[in-house]
């Protein structure tokens, strides 16, 4: 099993993700740096959160732009798969590898809190040891979380089945109180159409330490762990 | 050659900081103000003696890097330099 997770000047979830993934994996990942031409052989890459290029225009467009994108695209369409969190959702959404954007959160204010989601599909390559609309607890943090796309593809996103995570309150409504960043029906994951990528608000890697309080993003890893074997 | 590139956000988007910033003008007294957008404005400099060159190149940038279509338009104005 080979993973990738790119680093950008500016991510400063790197070293989390990998932590994550070396305590489920038990191997330690490449960290690649953005410039680079060339990509290893790789089951999984992961774009980890941040503030690559200190969110200079949007967030996300200037790493999308970056050297090591080319290869992540090619290896997109060959079907490998990706993560990308946070910084790393808005990097994929300006690659066009997942579809919409994510803009200022509606109250215009950086949310850093443990937020109750909702797994809204557990059939995906990254939920599938989650129960269908289990309540997990996940970190957030993030200014731009905010999901937006216009009305043909959301109901193309519904229509496939293609969210992943929502925002809910503590007994699971998904509505305007238990959504905390204005994002559209409550989204804060989704997956491609494929199903090898999935891009995502929330930080399943602060969450896999008892020593952090919260444990609900370890079957996110082992899930997806489970899916390359 | 220099160009402008003026980038808005699309109607019917979200718009948080013109909100906030139109809430602020209307508290100053500004009670005729009823609506803000905030957008940007992006100044190139440009290699070239060809309007429809530094069109072409500045159209290119605006798709590929300035502007995300799915919540932003963009509209180019090139300015001739004496």
């Amino acid at each position: 099993m080979k993973i990738s997770v790119i680093v950008f000047p500016g991510s400063n979830c790197d070293r989390d993700i990998a932590v994550s993934l070396k305590k489920f994996s038990k191997q330690s990942p490449s960290m690649i740096w953005h410039k680079e031409g060339s990509l290893p052989k790789s089951d999984l890459i992961v774009l980890p959160g941040g503030f690559s290029y200190g969110d200079y225009l949007r967030c996300g467009s200037m790493a999308a732009n970056s050297p090591i994108m080319n290869e992540i695209i090619k290896s997109a369409d060959k079907g490998t798969y990706i993560i990308g969190i946070c910084n790393g959702f808005q990097i994929l959404t300006e690659t066009n590898l997942l579809p919409g954007t994510l803009i200022r959160n509606k109250e215009l204010s950086f949310i850093c809190k443990n937020l109750p989601i909702k797994v809204e599909n557990s059939n995906s390559s990254f939920t599938h040891n989650y129960l269908d609309n289990e309540i997990i607890k996940i970190p957030v943090a993030h200014n731009e979380g905010n999901f937006f796309a216009d009305q043909e593809i959301i109901n193309g996103i519904k229509d496939k089945n293609l969210i992943v995570f929502k925002y809910c309150d503590k007994f699971g409504n998904t509505n305007d109180e238990s959504n905390p960043n204005g994002s559209l029906d409550n989204i804060a994951g989704i997956i491609n159409e494929k199903g090898n990528i999935l891009g995502m608000m929330p930080h399943p890697e602060r969450a896999t330490d008892k020593i952090s309080g919260l444990e609900d993003g370890e079957k996110f890893f082992t899930s997806i762990l489970e899916s390359i074997q | 050659m220099k160009s402008l590139v003026k980038i808005m956000p699309k109607k019917g988007v979200l718009d948080p900081q013109g909100k906030a910033i139109e809430k602020s003008l209307n508290q100053l007294g500004f009670s005729e103000i009823n609506k803000v957008v905030q957008g940007k404005l992006i100044e190139i400099e440009i290699n070239t003696d060809s309007e429809d060159e530094a069109k072409k190149i500045i159209e290119d940038a605006s798709k590929k890097l300035l502007a995300n279509l799915v919540i932003e338009d963009y509209e180019i104005t090139i300015i001739k330099e004496n």
